[in-house]
């Protein structure tokens, strides 16, 4: 097969495509709203789940904090979760009340910070056979970031379903398990969880590879 | 799909940019000092990922010279005319069909439509510069769009990024997810760059260089350029739990 732009690493395996940061204006392609430019018909944004769905709804909203603890505002973040039967919905539509899959982002608007419309995901399987506590896959890019850093939003009033997920356990240092972990809080009698995102230095967000 | 069976190769961090770049100033304040935590056996989470086949698309979603357009009557961007396709393979060479492209780029002059972006070259009203598509059964996508211009930023104090065009491709799990930077093959700027130098491996700049393409320009009309992608390969796993 002729690939003009790959290498191969062996005779069996090509290289994957290297990373490069989604740079200062990511918003105009993947954030058109966010980017203060007219939508097209279907855009893929931060409703993953309309009033109408079964489950608990939920806001979920957070900053981006750099190493010298100031606002980043111009990430772009995008979501994976289960519904709320702990289930992963592949096929993304908007006809469909729920989707697995959402975007967001922080802009100098709205106080710089993303915020995600949903339902919280149930618990979902693990090949152990143990289940994981309900999580919210993040992954994050922004200027500055040169490959995509991949998070998990936990939510505090899980905290026994936490202290038994074999992905969280996986963390060495049960402080640095508290920097998933989002805090529940009331608005006008909305749930609403709070993650905040620090890329680097004191408190910093565990980030992960897989 | 029982997700519990697959896996995908890992992730060579080495010949992808480290978090850490200085000479990309940026990267300094924005890059984590904490090791990352593996997960030795990635889930269902991770394992997964959506598929847009039922993403409702616009006719002139993969051409940028129709796309920004408020009525037939309004001009055509200015610029090169140029088709930018190429196939998303996984690193066994499988096509990755039916996966969703996206690309956002500058206009000729190097201007984004962007609020934040000063920079004193004017926009084009005909240009907006974003595309999205799904790659076909065999993997293939293509874009018409005009060749971006280089752009100054405030790096070093004369840096100036290549043309380029960002380009986001999903593959199927969100273990797959890439986004990269598309370079026109002989641009003088690209190794001059500082976001291209967050590489160390001269190779795996090669794979972000879009080549020209004479066969599959068209004469008189506009230029190719090809790019193809590659993401993870995906293995089955025979042996778990044994």
């Amino acid at each position: 097969m002729n690939q003009p732009n790959s290498r191969p690493t062996s005779e069996l395996m090509l290289r994957e495509t290297a990373s490069q940061t989604a740079g200062p204006y990511v918003h105009i392609g993947l954030a058109l709203a966010a980017a203060g430019n007219p939508t097209r018909d279907e855009e893929i944004w931060n409703e993953m789940a309309r009033p109408e769905v079964e489950g608990e709804h939920i806001e979920v909203v957070g900053t981006v904090i750099d190493g010298n603890g100031d606002l980043v505002r111009d990430a772009f973040i995008e979501a994976w979760q289960a519904d709320s039967n702990g289930e992963y919905q592949p096929e993304f539509d908007l006809e469909k009340p729920f989707n697995s899959f959402g975007r967001t982002a922080t802009t100098f608007d709205h106080g710089s910070e993303w915020s995600l419309t949903t339902v919280k995901p149930g618990p979902v399987a693990h090949a152990s056979g143990q289940s994981q506590a309900p999580h919210i896959n993040l992954a994050i890019f922004a200027r500055g970031i040169n490959i995509q850093l991949q998070t998990r939003l936990y939510f505090d009033d899980e905290a026994e379903a936490n202290a038994a997920c074999p992905v969280l356990s996986r963390i060495e240092s049960p402080a640095r398990r508290q920097t998933l972990i989002a805090k529940r809080e009331e608005v006008d009698g909305k749930v609403r969880y709070r993650l905040d995102i620090r890329l680097q230095g004191e408190g910093e967000t565990v980030f992960f590879d897989f | 799909m029982q997700y519990d069976s697959k896996r995908f190769v890992e992730r060579d961090r080495n010949w992808h940019p480290p978090a850490y770049a200085p000479g990309y100033k940026t990267s300094v304040a924005r890059s984590p000092q904490q090791a990352l935590v593996s997960m030795q056996r990635p889930t269902v989470s991770e394992l997964s990922g959506p598929d847009f086949r039922q993403l409702r698309m616009g006719p002139h979603d993969n051409d940028l010279l129709l796309n920004f357009r408020q009525d037939q009557n309004q001009g055509l961007p200015q610029g090169e005319r140029i088709i930018m396709f190429g196939r998303v393979v996984d690193q066994f060479g499988k096509p990755v069909p039916h996966t969703l492209v996206e690309m956002w780029q500058a206009n000729a002059g190097g201007r984004y439509r962007h609020r934040n972006d000063s920079y004193l070259a004017p926009l084009d009203p005909s240009f907006g510069g974003v595309g999205r598509t799904l790659t076909d059964e065999q993997g293939w996508y293509r874009f018409r769009t005009i060749k971006p211009g280089p752009y100054p930023w405030p790096n070093d104090p004369n840096s100036w990024r290549p043309s380029h065009i960002h380009v986001s491709v999903m593959g199927p799990s969100i273990s797959t997810r890439l986004i990269t930077q598309m370079y026109f093959e002989g641009d003088p700027l690209i190794p001059l760059c500082p976001i291209v130098h967050t590489l160390k491996d001269p190779e795996a700049v090669e794979t972000m260089i879009g080549r020209l393409d004479m066969a599959r320009s068209k004469p008189m009309d506009c230029l190719a350029y090809r790019f193809d992608l590659v993401v993870r390969g995906e293995l089955q796993t025979y042996f778990e739990n044994q």
